[in-house]
């Protein structure tokens, strides 16, 4: 009898022969330069159940550009492995071709020349026609959101994360995790998970802060096409260190592998054929655990923002990536017999929106939920001559911009913006309007401090900051990439431990080294602590905008990487 | 801080008692505390599990808990601490389960290490690095 490694093995070889997999059927487009819905959506059903998997949208309703990372670098057992691969080496491993759909959707290279051949990616609209094509399809789909829903916009903003709550629930979800969403306080969450949410918000990792038991629900089972389908959540492990935890204080997180074995083994004891983690780990974190926890069928991993063409194995375990900001849906297809899963299908499908028809019913929704907000999100602020992205491990442009932003509004020698992965990128000669601004500012702990650091606590605190990145041991990284720097060149070298990665501190203002003694004029926000005061960083980069009109930004030389 | 049998009683009505490490003028290394607990006898690796966070959420109150079935007693320490001893749990013959949970201080990142005397005379031991991290800016 073959054994259950070789099936899965069996299924990804002929699927990509077969054309059915991301890859080959990408392939096939490239070559016949045709992009249409149906080669979008083409899919031949496989086994018995269907998961559908977004996750990470930072409230982006609407089709967007977004730059895939230049730098994402991995460390220890994860150097050179997906997701940390990126460019020419991302085509080559998935064997992809230059120019093409899917190196526009997947890499960073030609960005802005592919996005004027391709178009925006994403918008709820469009990820609506692709669930409904699914379901049409496969009724029985079970439609699973990772969290980083609520939070990334001005409307979810203005709304405390009404419109996304309003929009998910009539997407039809029947599950997701958490991490920004509770960035909107406890009360909030509640509300919502009480009176609002039509699905399960599931966390088997929450536990209650005084007596460290389980505070939400863990998991859901689901009965699908005669088959009983567990959906473990796991939300963000760090949310009480990355983010203000004064906001939920009444919460503990952590990874808590014992208690997702635990968990696992309870819905296995409940004779479940599949077990399914809905997981907001981030992909290393949740590589590591699918090697520890032993019985989970599928992990539909988020956080980290990556979007891979074909699923990762792990041992018995596969894992799917689906990316972030509405560019991704994936469907993934499963044969599950006797309590086994035997084999798999998956499409990773990029949501080009010229490609795909909007669905009329959540336009409709979408552009309800815009209406109230539509003078003020629509001003343009200025403009940008300049390309402005984020993600990547360390400065982007819109980085640089807003670092620039805090140095000249709050009279600074150096600038600190949070290393976060979310943020929309804009193409040059177009218009930033304040909807732009908010695409990579919208928080609700945005106040800008000013504040005197030494220069030794700077030190300190970037390396606390890329051990949370770099360190070997996935467990002890958050998922977010390196604190943004204004005013301060220094050099990193990412293989080594905390305390020696990083050198020649230096203010780039007058060429000095940082001396660990001086104190140093610092802004800075999105500060983890209680009671932070200043202007919101979206304003003071608003007012920073509308001084110089059009933003024009010099390469940036100042962060030296080494050891990578 | 020698337990009596009075104090066995006291608190030990399910079978457990608890002593924090007595305070010592001059602070006890890990190495020390670990060397007066086991005579240097040789420790196993498996036979205790210890369950501590990665990074901790919150520096001054870090839950810790370990089971070690078999156990006589277990000692607990924390070797980046200005005194690294914690606590010794001592399990008597009609304890159930040989486990429990304590939440203790951490300075910084250190490991927090469980020692478990057998009631065979034997030594297990378990450590986990627990991070204690300023914040940083997870995406």
């Amino acid at each position: 009898m073959i054994s259950r490694r070789e099936f899965l093995q069996a299924s990804v070889a002929a699927s990509a022969l077969w054309g059915a997999s991301g890859i080959g059927n990408w392939s096939r487009l490239a070559a016949q330069q045709v992009l249409t819905q149906d080669k979008l959506l083409e899919f031949d059903s496989f086994g018995n159940v269907t998961l559908i998997h977004v996750t990470d949208i930072h409230a982006q309703i609407v089709p967007i550009w977004f730059r895939e990372p230049e730098i994402n670098l991995g460390v220890g057992e994860a150097y050179g492995q997906p997701p940390h691969v990126t460019g020419a080496d991302f085509i080559k491993m998935f064997n992809l071709q230059k120019g093409s759909p899917e190196a526009y959707a997947l890499t960073y290279d030609d960005y802005v020349a592919l996005a004027g051949t391709y178009g925006k990616m994403g918008g709820m609209d469009r990820i609506a026609t692709v669930v409904k094509a699914i379901r049409a399809a496969r009724p029985d789909s079970i439609l699973l959101d990772g969290g980083d829903t609520w939070h990334g916009s001005y409307t979810s903003y203005k709304t405390n994360a009404q419109d996304m709550v309003n929009l998910f629930n009539a997407l039809g979800t029947d599950a997701m995790t958490s991490h920004w969403e509770w960035t909107f306080g406890t009360a909030r969450v509640k509300e919502i998970v009480e009176t609002q949410l039509k699905f399960p918000f599931l966390g088997a990792n929450i536990f209650d802060a005084e007596w460290d038991e389980p505070a939400f629900e863990p998991y859901k089972i689901f009965e699908r096409g005669g088959v009983r389908v567990a959906v473990i959540g796991q939300a963000f492990p760090y949310m009480p260190i990355a983010n203000p935890k004064w906001m939920f204080p009444e919460y503990s997180f952590g990874i808590r592998e014992e208690r997702m074995q635990e968990v696992v083994d309870e819905v296995r004891g409940q004779g479940v054929d599949l077990v399914v983690c809905l997981s907001h780990n981030g992909f290393d974190v949740d590589k590591k655990m699918a090697g520890r926890v032993q019985g989970i069928d599928v992990i539909l991993t988020g956080h980290t923002h990556d979007a891979l063409p074909e699923p990762v194995l792990v041992g018995n375990t596969i894992m799917i990536a689906s990316g972030s900001h509405g560019k991704f849906v994936s469907r993934v297809d499963l044969d599950v017999r006797d309590g086994r899963m035997m084999g798999f299908r998956h499409k990773l499908i990029p949501i080009f929106s010229d490609v795909i028809t909007p669905d009329p019913d959540m336009a409709g929704l979408v552009e309800a939920e815009r209406a109230p907000f539509k003078a003020e999100i629509e001003e343009v602020v200025g403009k940008t001559e300049s390309l402005l992205y984020r993600r990547g491990n360390f400065n982007g442009t819109w980085d640089d911009l807003i670092c620039n932003a805090l140095l000249s509004e709050r009279d600074a020698e150096i600038a600190l913006s949070p290393g976060v992965r979310w943020g929309t990128t804009k193409l040059p000669g177009e218009d930033i309007t304040r909807e732009d601004i908010h695409t990579v500012t919208s928080m609700t702990y945005g106040q800008v401090y000013r504040t005197e650091m030494t220069g030794e606590t700077l030190h300190t605190v970037m390396e606390d900051v890329a051990d949370n990145l770099f360190n070997t041991d996935p467990y002890y990284q958050q998922g977010g990439d390196m604190v943004r720097v204004g005013g301060m060149g220094y050099t990193i070298d990412v293989s080594k431990p905390i305390g020696e990665r990083i050198t020649g501190m230096t203010l780039l203002k007058t060429g000095e080294p940082i001396d660990p003694a001086r104190s140093y004029v610092v802004a800075g926000w999105a500060s983890v602590n209680e009671g932070t005061e200043g202007p919101q960083i979206w304003d003071l980069v608003e007012s920073h905008i509308r001084k110089i009109g059009t933003v024009r930004l010099q390469p940036n030389t100042s962060v030296v990487i080494k050891g990578a | 801080m020698k337990l009596t049998r009075r104090d066995m009683l006291a608190l030990g009505l399910g079978g457990i008692a608890a002593a924090a490490l007595p305070y010592q003028a001059l602070a006890a290394s890990a190495d020390d505390w670990t060397a007066k607990f086991t005579g240097g006898a040789a420790m196993a690796d498996a036979g205790v599990t210890l369950t501590a966070p990665e990074i901790a959420e919150n520096g001054n109150t870090v839950p810790i808990s370990f089971e070690a079935p078999g156990a006589a007693s277990v000692m607990l320490l924390a070797d980046g601490n200005p005194e690294a001893g914690v606590a010794t749990f001592n399990f008597g013959p009609s304890a159930g389960s040989r486990m429990a949970s304590v939440r203790i201080r951490l300075s910084k990142t250190q490991n927090v290490i469980a020692i478990a005397k057998m009631e065979d005379g034997s030594f297990a031991k378990a450590s986990a690095t627990v991070k204690v991290t300023i914040g940083g800016c997870g995406g």
